[in-house]
């Protein structure tokens, strides 16, 4: 139980829990530390590796080959900012669907063919409406959207400015003496002062 | 006024309680089509039926009818394939196919097998067409009025309720319209 309680101290520093190391020894199969945290670190090495794989196989994807590097900037921008009509809750960049694909495929001919963002909005809106679009309009349906939180900051603010106006004078009355009680205090004080 | 106040909190409830509660019953699968009332877009495709002969607005019926997005790989259009096929016994509108990103030998075989409820099938094979039409996926269909202007449009599969209080009822409207 002592070991236990060792190892558990000298291995917290290195990131490995209480359990795992209960675990292990109550299998009897209780390893250094070291050998832990190495193993954390080639995990680690393989998350990250995995994570490179993922991003590599993202780029794949754009299979498209543009002219100059703003026309791809513009490409990535557009199919960020529009919504996948079949998968609805990812845009058409992290979508796998048929449609996504599609609306992709139009976007860079689109861009290929000289069309201006505001055009290939336009197109998007009149096949699609305003749900394609991540980034909501501003119109009078979508007011209360954009500027929702804005009110509800401001009026968070009024509330704790109506406690704060509420609350200072209460600490001033009890805080500050009146010039008679501070008499008083004097008085007092200086009765404590004679009697020493 | 500041008694008044103190209800704030549930008057705030209040409107977040009934925004929510109407929340429930909104099926964020159905977009509103802006399609409605437009014309259909222009395009020249070749149908499964006619071999190399190319198909545009030009050759769609005259008359209301509908248009169903199709596809063999899609088994809700197997679904309603039945309903489609009675609808075209009985002779209630033409029904032109969009054959929607399918492989034309397999849409072939899937038509063989299951019966066409179809006049003829559009052949969309890069999605384009479905695109112009705003759609996202099969089955959709539209209800087509007599001067080739969209007129509803359902999304998903169309059971024997939907046909019955949705299509139906559009069909009969867009007809008595085309009899005026």
């Amino acid at each position: 139980m002592r070991y236990l309680s060792v190892m558990a101290n000298s291995c917290r520093n290195k990131l490995c829990s209480r359990f795992d190391i209960a675990r292990r020894f109550i299998r009897g199969q209780a390893r250094s530390c070291g050998t832990q945290t190495r193993r954390l670190g080639h995990n680690l090495v393989l998350a990250l590796l995995l994570m490179f794989a993922a991003v590599s196989t993202h780029a794949a994807v754009d299979a498209f080959e543009f002219e100059t590097d703003e026309q791809q900037q513009r490409f990535r921008t557009l199919s960020n900012d529009f919504r996948c009509p079949m998968c609805q809750n990812t845009n058409l960049t992290g979508s796998g669907g048929g449609v996504a694909e599609d609306l992709r495929r139009e976007i860079y001919f689109m861009i290929i063919d000289g069309k201006t963002n505001y055009e290939i909005e336009q197109f998007m809106l009149e096949r699609y409406g305003d749900f394609i679009f991540y980034r909501p309009r501003l119109m009078a349906e979508t007011v209360l959207l954009w500027f929702g939180p804005l009110i509800f900051l401001l009026l968070g603010a009024w509330v704790i400015a109506g406690i704060i106006r509420r609350a200072r004078p209460q600490v001033q009355e009890s805080a500050a003496l009146s010039d008679a009680e501070q008499e008083r205090l004097r008085k007092l004080l200086e009765k404590i002062d004679k009697q020493d | 006024m500041s008694r008044l106040k103190l209800f704030l909190p549930v008057f705030i409830f209040l409107v977040l309680a009934l925004m929510l509660w109407r929340g429930l019953y909104l099926d964020p699968r159905t977009l509103p089509s802006v399609l409605i009332d437009k014309p259909l877009p222009d395009f020249t495709l070749p149908t499964i039926e006619r071999g190399d002969h190319l198909v545009s607005k030009m050759d769609l019926p005259d008359e209301p009818f509908l248009l169903n997005v199709w596809g063999s790989y899609c088994l809700p259009c197997l679904q309603e394939n039945p309903i489609l096929m009675a609808a075209k016994e009985q002779g209630v509108v033409p029904i032109i196919g969009v054959n929607y990103k399918d492989k034309i030998n397999l849409a072939e075989m899937w038509l063989e097998d299951n019966g066409s409820p179809f006049d003829f099938s559009i052949v969309d094979e890069d999605g384009r067409l479905g695109i112009n039409l705003g759609v996202y996926g099969a089955p959709e269909t539209f209800v087509v009025d007599a001067n080739g202007v969209i007129r509803y449009k359902h999304i998903g599969v169309i059971d024997y309720q939907s046909w019955q209080e949705d299509i139906m009822p559009a069909i009969a409207a867009v007809k008595a319209e085309a009899a005026n």
